[in-house]
Formats: C-alpha cells, sequence, structure tokens
C-alpha cells in the first residue's frame, strides 16, 4: 500500500497529468473551451513564436543552436533553468500533494529542492569548464571517444525520452481539462509547437520561452498567494487551523504521515531525486550557455532562489486549498464534498485560482501550466537533438569530420523527428500508467549518467572499460528493478505482489553501478587505462580554472 | 606528454591554494546542506511526533512546517555563501593563475 502510495504520489508529481492513481488514467473530463484560458495561450504562443522568429536570425552556428552561443547571462539562465525545472508537476503536482497529505507532501518539496546547491558546490564549475555542447563531452573527455560517448548519447537519449513521453500524456491529460481540447489535437499541438521552436530558434528561443515561462509561473504564484493571504486575514495560523478543521485526517496532516515511514523508500526517493535531477541531460545543457563558470554559479545562485520561494508559495497554497478547496461543493463532482474532485487530484491549485480570482485567474493559471509544458518539453528536445547530432553523429559516426551545417541539419532533423515520437507515444501511451516512466527517468539519470558523469570529474582512477561497464550496470539494474517493482510489475504486467519492494530504485542501482565502475576500472591494467588516468591532470587543471574552454560569443 | 601551459598551471603555488580552498569551502557547504536535509528525513521517517510538536503553545502550525522551509531558505542562503567566494576572492585568483599561465 505504502510503495504504491509514493509511486502514484511521484507520478503525478512528475507526470502532473492526473496520473495520481491508475484509475485516474485517462479519466480526465473534457470541460468546456475556456475562452479566457485560450486567449492568455495564444498571447503567449504569438509571443513565443516572435521570439523564434528573432531568435532564427541570430542561430547561425552549432554552438548558437546547442547553446546560445555561450551567451546568456548568469541572471537570465537562472530564470531559464528555473522554467526548464519547476513543470507543470510543480504547480500541480506538489500543491495537489500538500493539499492532499499535509506534511507529507512539504517533505516532498523540500526532496526537490535539496539537489540544487548540490549541484552548485559539486558540480556547475566543472561542468561548464570541461563541456560544450552535451554531458557526454564531459564523461568522454579523456576516455574512449566513440565508446564512452555513445554510451552517455544513448543514455541521455533513454532519459530524454521517457521524460518527454511523461510530459506529453501530462499535457495531453492537462490541456483536455483545462481548455477542452481533443487529447489527440493537444498532444499533437504541443509536439509541433515543440519542433517549431527547437528547429527554428534553436537554444536562445528554448531559453526565451523557459524564461518568459518562469516569469509567468512566479507571477502567477505570488498573485495567487496574495490573494489567498487575503482571504486568510494574512495570518499563516489561520490557514493552519482551517486546514486541520477542514481535512478528514484532522490535525495529523501537521505531520508525517505514512508516505515517508518506512527509510529505504525515503532515502531511495531522495537519492533519485537529488542526483536523478544533477543528471538530467535538460538541465546539464543549460550550463553550457552561460559564457564562464562565474555566471554558472550566479545562475544557480538566482535559480534556486527561485524553485525555493515558488516551493513555499506551492506548500502554502496546496495548505490553503484544503479548506477553501476541499470544503466548496461545486469543486467535486456531484456536489459531494470529499468526493472526487472535477478534473482529478491534480486540481486543487485551478481550483483555488477560480475559487480566489474567478475565471480570470482560472483563465491565467491555466495558460501558465500549457506554457509550462512547452518550456520543459522544448528543453528536452534541444537536449535529445543534441545527443543525436553533436554525440552520435557528428562525434561518433564522422569521427568529427562533418561540416558544422551538416551538423546542423542533423540537429534540425533530430527535433523534428523527436517531435514526431513524442506525439507517436504520447497517443499511445494516452491511456496507460506512466508512473513506471518517472521511475525510469530518474532511475536512469541518476544510475547510468550520474557515476560516470561525477566519477569522471572527481576520480583520476576511472578508465573507459568502468565507465562502460558500471554505466551499463547502472542502466540494467535501474530498468530492471522498475519492472520487478509495484508500478510495472503489478500496476502494468498484473502479478499481486512486486518482487521489488521499493519504487525508486536509486538506492540500489546507483550504489551498484559507482562499484562496479570502481572494481572494474581498478582491475583495468590496461594500456589505454594507463594513458586515460594520466590524462586527468590535465584535464583537472582545466576543471578547476576553465583554461582551454569554449569561450563565448556575444549575443 | 601533459600541455605545458596545464603543466605550468600545477606548478603554480596560487592554482594548489585555489583547488584547496574551494574544494574545501564546496565540502563544507555540501555536508550542512545534506546534514540538514537527512536530518528532516530521518526525523519524518524515526520520530514523526517530534514534527508533530505546535511551534508555539496554543499553536495550529506544527514545527515540522517552519523546519522544512528553513531547510530549503539555509540551503539557497548557502548556495549565496558560495557564489559570494567563488566569484568573489577565488575568481580573483583564477584570473591571476590564467593571466600567469599565459606568459
Amino acid at each position: 500500500m505504502r510503495a504504491s502510495f509514493i509511486g502514484a504520489l511521484t507520478a503525478a508529481l512528475l507526470a502532473a497529468g492526473p496520473a495520481l492513481a491508475a484509475g485516474d488514467m485517462g479519466a480526465a473530463d473534457k470541460q468546456s473551451v475556456n475562452p479566457i484560458a485560450i486567449g492568455m495561450f495564444l498571447a503567449f504562443v504569438g509571443l513565443t513564436l516572435g521570439i523564434t522568429y528573432w531568435a532564427a536570425k541570430r542561430t547561425r552556428s552549432a554552438s548558437d543552436f546547442y547553446t546560445a552561443g555561450g551567451g546568456i547571462s548568469g541572471v537570465q539562465n537562472g530564470l531559464a533553468i528555473a522554467g526548464d525545472y519547476m513543470s507543470a508537476a510543480t504547480l500541480l503536482g506538489l500543491s495537489s500533494l500538500v493539499y492532499l497529505t499535509g506534511f507529507d507532501g512539504m517533505a516532498y518539496i523540500v526532496s526537490f529542492f535539496v539537489g540544487w546547491p548540490i549541484i552548485l558546490f559539486l558540480m556547475a564549475e566543472r561542468l561548464r569548464n570541461l563541456g560544450r555542447f552535451t554531458f557526454a563531452d564531459i564523461a568522454s573527455y579523456r576516455l574512449d571517444q566513440s565508446k564512452v560517448r555513445t554510451f552517455a548519447a544513448l543514455g541521455s537519449l533513454t532519459v530524454v525520452v521517457c521524460y518527454l513521453i511523461v510530459q506529453m500524456v501530462g499535457a495531453g491529460q492537462l490541456i483536455k481539462l483545462l481548455f477542452g481540447l481533443d487529447y489527440a489535437v493537444a498532444v499533437v499541438l504541443v509536439g509541433v509547437l515543440m519542433v517549431v521552436y527547437v528547429t527554428f530558434g534553436g537554444m536562445i528561443a528554448t531559453t526565451w520561452v523557459q524564461i518568459i515561462k518562469a516569469c509567468l509561473m512566479l507571477g502567477g504564484g505570488f498573485l495567487l498567494l496574495f490573494l489567498t493571504l487575503a482571504h486568510f486575514g494574512f495570518s499563516l495560523e489561520a490557514v493552519a487551523s482551517s486546514a486541520t478543521s477542514a481535512h478528514k485526517a484532522g490535525v495529523k496532516i501537521m505531520g508525517p504521515g505514512t508516505m515517508l515511514a518506512d527509510p529505504i523508500s525515503t532515502v531511495s526517493m531522495s537519492l533519485g531525486l537529488v542526483f536523478g535531477t544533477a543528471a538530467l541531460p535538460h538541465i546539464m545543457m543549460r550550463f553550457f550557455t552561460v559564457p564562464n563558470a562565474k555566471e554558472a554559479r550566479k545562475s544557480v545562485f538566482v535559480a534556486s532562489g527561485l524553485i525555493g520561494a515558488f516551493f513555499l508559495v506551492v506548500g502554502i497554497l496546496g495548505m490553503a486549498a484544503i479548506s477553501i478547496v476541499g470544503t466548496n461543493p461545486k469543486f467535486f463532482e456531484g456536489g459531494v464534498i470529499g468526493g472526487k474532485l472535477i478534473g482529478g487530484n491534480n486540481m486543487p491549485i485551478m481550483h483555488l485560482a477560480q475559487a480566489m480570482g474567478g475565471d480570470l485567474l482560472l483563465g491565467f493559471m491555466s495558460a501558465v501550466a500549457f506554457a509550462t509544458i512547452l518550456a520543459v518539453v522544448a528543453g528536452l528536445a534541444l537536449a535529445g537533438a543534441s545527443s543525436i547530432a553533436h554525440d552520435l553523429y557528428a562525434r561518433v559516426i564522422r569521427k568529427g569530420e562533418a561540416t558544422e551545417a551538416e551538423e546542423m541539419r542533423v540537429s534540425k532533423l533530430s527535433s523534428l523527428a523527436l517531435g514526431v515520437v513524442g506525439v507517436v507515444l504520447g497517443i499511445l501511451f494516452e491511456k496507460q500508467n506512466v508512473a513506471f516512466l518517472v521511475g525510469l527517468t530518474f532511475g536512469i539519470a541518476a544510475s547510468a549518467n550520474f557515476p560516470v558523469l561525477i566519477l569522471s570529474m572527481y576520480w583520476k582512477g576511472l578508465t573507459t572499460r568502468g565507465a562502460l561497464l558500471g554505466g551499463l550496470t547502472g542502466l540494467i539494474s535501474a530498468v530492471v528493478f522498475v519492472i520487478l517493482s509495484k508500478t510495472v510489475w503489478v500496476a502494468v504486467i498484473g502479478y499481486a505482489t512486486p518482487v521489488f519492494p521499493y519504487e525508486h530504485p536509486a538506492l540500489f542501482s546507483m550504489t551498484l553501478a559507482f562499484l562496479v565502475t570502481i572494481v572494474v576500472s581498478k582491475l583495468d591494467n590496461s594500456q589505454r587505462a594507463k594513458a586515460e588516468i594520466a590524462a586527468y591532470e590535465d584535464q583537472y587543471v582545466r576543471s578547476q580554472t576553465g583554461i582551454g574552454a569554449a569561450a563565448a560569443s556575444s549575443h | 606528454m601533459s600541455d605545458p601551459v596545464y603543466q605550468r598551471v600545477r606548478q603554480n603555488p596560487k592554482f594548489q591554494t585555489l583547488v584547496k580552498k574551494r574544494g574545501r569551502l564546496a565540502l563544507l557547504l555540501s555536508v550542512i546542506v545534506l546534514a540538514a536535509y537527512y536530518a528532516l528525513m530521518m526525523a519524518v521517517a524515526f520520530a514523526p511526533d517530534a514534527l508533530r510538536t505546535p511551534v508555539a503553545e496554543g499553536s495550529g502550525i506544527s514545527i515540522g512546517f517552519p523546519l522544512s522551509a528553513i531547510v530549503i531558505v539555509i540551503s539557497w542562503l548557502l548556495t549565496g555563501v558560495y557564489s559570494y567566494f567563488a566569484n568573489g576572492e577565488f575568481e580573483e585568483l583564477n584570473n591571476q593563475i590564467v593571466t600567469e599561465s599565459q606568459r
């Protein structure tokens, strides 16, 4: 019970779609068309397409396309990171988690945040100093170019495609619900806009889509917070006491419930979230868009401030929704308080917006949710396209012989292909429970990508053989554990009990990956291994000082 | 085999100072953040009742909420501390190292 609860909640958090319970999938009712939401959304699309047109004229080189020529400032990049990281899951999933469980939701909020300071302290400057376009640049810096790069690119692509499906399914459900569009129409619309932003505007357009979306989301969130607090006479005490009297669990929501009672699940969940976040390809890619390590640090400071502030807002809004939404029959199906929320369990914050600011605010928040999905999928498509075009095509297949024009053509075709894949899989997975894909995304990022990435930057002894075998171990064990866990073994295949009792594989698969990588590297006495170890010294100087790192262009 | 520029940097005592000082700060701050976070999570798992204590006599807010908020705020402030030193004092040192390496 507990395991399924955690899985379902995580799915809700990340998928944002009505994935909260398997029974909810595909059950989102089509709403009547909301003209305010559509008007605001069209304004957003018009503005971002205008920016894409402007960006297209500035995207001349591969470096412009992948990293905006390294010409994004730290503050701009901080906003864009916040826009890239805070998916619709943050807005809808985290607030609904607090609405449903009180304090347990708050513990999840903290878990989603803590990866950021760690990324700054341990990774940001080395990422910026060593990488050019992709995380595979860093992993293969002193190791075998074709083997390690291929593995890292495939790891990135797996993560990108899994996360893309999750976002697409969430987008389809959400848009069907908020805008009254057909599921398939919504998915195609998201896919088309994503491809347009990425193929024409590259990283410059993607960055600005993310910046605008971050501003809209923060603005909407703080406006809603202000209206809500005004309703409670600006007293958090009043928010808390009305929540405890309105929630069926009463005062229990003020403390930890059953969700995180098992320490092993808790640790595995948190390791997956913290280190999976640190190895998401579309997040890492953002560090290559700034001119130097100094701006990279500044961007994490700005991003984590915005993310942290918004998370706290979301926590308060979730608590406030317990009394405002939870006691109002108009938000429940058939008017039965405590029954099924209209639109599913991810809707409390939307209902709260309706209660506090009427259809106008609801329309605005709906448009924000749509914009959020677009910003995240654009980042994903760009990260995927760079893995295909830069890593696999230009470096591995053409061995660095491809011209820049050829590489860019391939990257544009790749983003088109990813758009098609995203739309097709998004439609195929409409009625599926995508919870397992969330576990898989973060599990693979934390187990296959993270160990290789961090060891390549921090451990002299890493060799090609160790990186490949260790990374494969992480990849396979993460996939196997997820298949044997409740989300696939029980929810998809239909067995009564899971073989692997936890939802999140990270504690086991990540540990295994580190172990195999280190042992195999240690045992590797080949000539090549010796050369790779010797090459660490120069890499170390560059990672610390940035000497030799690609210089920035100005925009 | 090693690039002469990198070799020069490695022999520069300023490089050793930079790496040692910045590395120590990064490690210290990571330990603080992770210790605070895992202390909270372990309290969730092993001492849930402690987190249910009201913040003040008769208050409806439990101590768990402000503690969670404090973990977020402190983690963020520490990113500010790191950026302040890494982008100030250490960046200055780094710039000197880069200049000296290009002689």
